[in-house]
């Protein structure tokens, strides 16, 4: 039996284009948000950090008495370190809205939020290393 | 939304929770199509039970196009299935369990974006489902290793003959894997770690 035939391909030099994002038909004017994304990248103007589905949250106070209650329940969640993708499975929410209450909490000073290890072009030997050395263990 | 009210929230179990010398996080992919074994990869490696995050995502969204121009406007919900594996007190690192068709893409915004490198799951028995993720992941430039499950229903071919299909390059490793076994999980996840680190020495070397 012969198997289908791929034909490999190359890194573009530019990102390749966002996908099709757009949440209702062509004709929405004004007003139209972008949808939901994964998570928040820093705004345009680069004022935030990014969030990433792997930054760590640890919560730095107990929840204020004006806090929503899904920011209490996020901060009391966080008493340890906690994924923002963890966070979105127990609060039960999608990954954007927690980039928001994250956002909100950030801004406050409620929560730490810990950066996560990214590929980067030149990769780190002795992360990797470490990895492979955990992985053993299992 | 859907938000349960605070008191009913089920955090993590005592002991999965992270210690608070959790420094930073890394994350992985393990991105293959429908049934592939994708969750059960992510099960059989993570310390955790695998948890699920999910996105709604309309059916324009998904590029479904029978209901097309239809008044009411679906939504549909994705889930992406992910576990955990603590690395050292400080180093922890996530597998994330999503799917390589190409309507799901809007998932990888920022997915990819980071992760370490992939490991793409193939199905002998639908080798093509595969084909575009692996195109977009070496268009945007992130490492993957390829991982057969073999399905006993599935046709029998040689890694070389899959390479071939695939038109993988020599230095990708394809292995075999049955992803309901820890070991062979973990050998997987081992494999795209050598790769990765054996294209650190490369770009050391030029
Ligand atoms: N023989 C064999 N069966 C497997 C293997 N991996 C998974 N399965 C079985 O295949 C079925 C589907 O596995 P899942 O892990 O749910 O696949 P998935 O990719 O997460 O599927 P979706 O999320 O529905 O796309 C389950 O019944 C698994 O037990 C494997 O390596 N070998
Ligand atoms: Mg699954």
């Amino acid at each position: 039996m012969i198997p289908p035939q791929r034909r490999r391909r190359h890194p573009t030099q530019e990102p390749p284009p966002p996908p099709p994002l757009k949440l209702e038909g062509p004709k929405d004017g004004e007003g139209e948000r972008p949808p939901e994304r994964l998570y928040i990248l820093t705004g345009e103007d680069g004022e935030r950090a990014p969030i990433d589905l792997v930054t760590l949250i640890v919560a730095r106070a107990d929840p204020p008495r004006s806090a929503a209650p899904e920011q209490s329940a996020l901060l009391r969640l966080c008493q340890s370190p906690l994924s923002v993708a963890e966070i979105s499975a127990y609060l039960n929410l999608p990954i954007s809205v927690v980039t928001v209450l994250l956002t909100e909490l950030l801004t406050a000073e409620l929560v730490q939020a810990r950066a996560p290890v990214i590929r980067q072009a030149r990769a780190d030997r002795s992360l990797l290393e470490a990895v492979m050395h955990g992985l053993q263990k299992l | 939304m859907d938000f349960k009210s605070s008191d009913t929230i089920t955090g993590p179990r005592t002991e999965d929770h992270l210690p608070l010398t959790a420094q930073a996080a890394a994350k992985i992919v393990i991105v293959g199509g429908f049934g592939v074994g994708k969750t059960t990869m992510v099960g059989s490696v993570s310390e955790i039970k695998p948890l699920t995050t999910e996105e709604t995502m309309t059916q324009a969204g998904i590029g479904v196009d029978d209901n097309y121009g239809s008044k009411s406007k679906t939504a549909t919900t994705v889930a992406m299935d992910f576990g955990r594996i603590s690395i050292t007190d400080q180093l922890v690192l996530y597998l994330f369990g999503t799917p390589g068709q190409e309507r799901f893409w809007f998932l990888w915004n920022g997915l990819f974006e980071g992760a370490l490198g992939a490991v793409v799951l193939v199905d002998t028995r639908r080798l093509e489902v595969s084909f575009d993720v692996m195109g977009r992941l070496e268009e945007r430039g992130v490492p993957f290793v390829v991982a057969v499950n073999d399905f006993p229903d599935a046709p029998r071919y040689t890694l070389d003959e899959l390479r071939q299909a695939l038109d993988l390059a020599e230095e990708i490793p394809i292995v075999r894997c049955d992803a309901r076994r820890r070991a062979s999980s973990r050998d997987v996840l081992m494999t795209l770690m050598s790769f990765l680190h054996s294209l650190t020495m490369s770009a050391a070397s030029t």
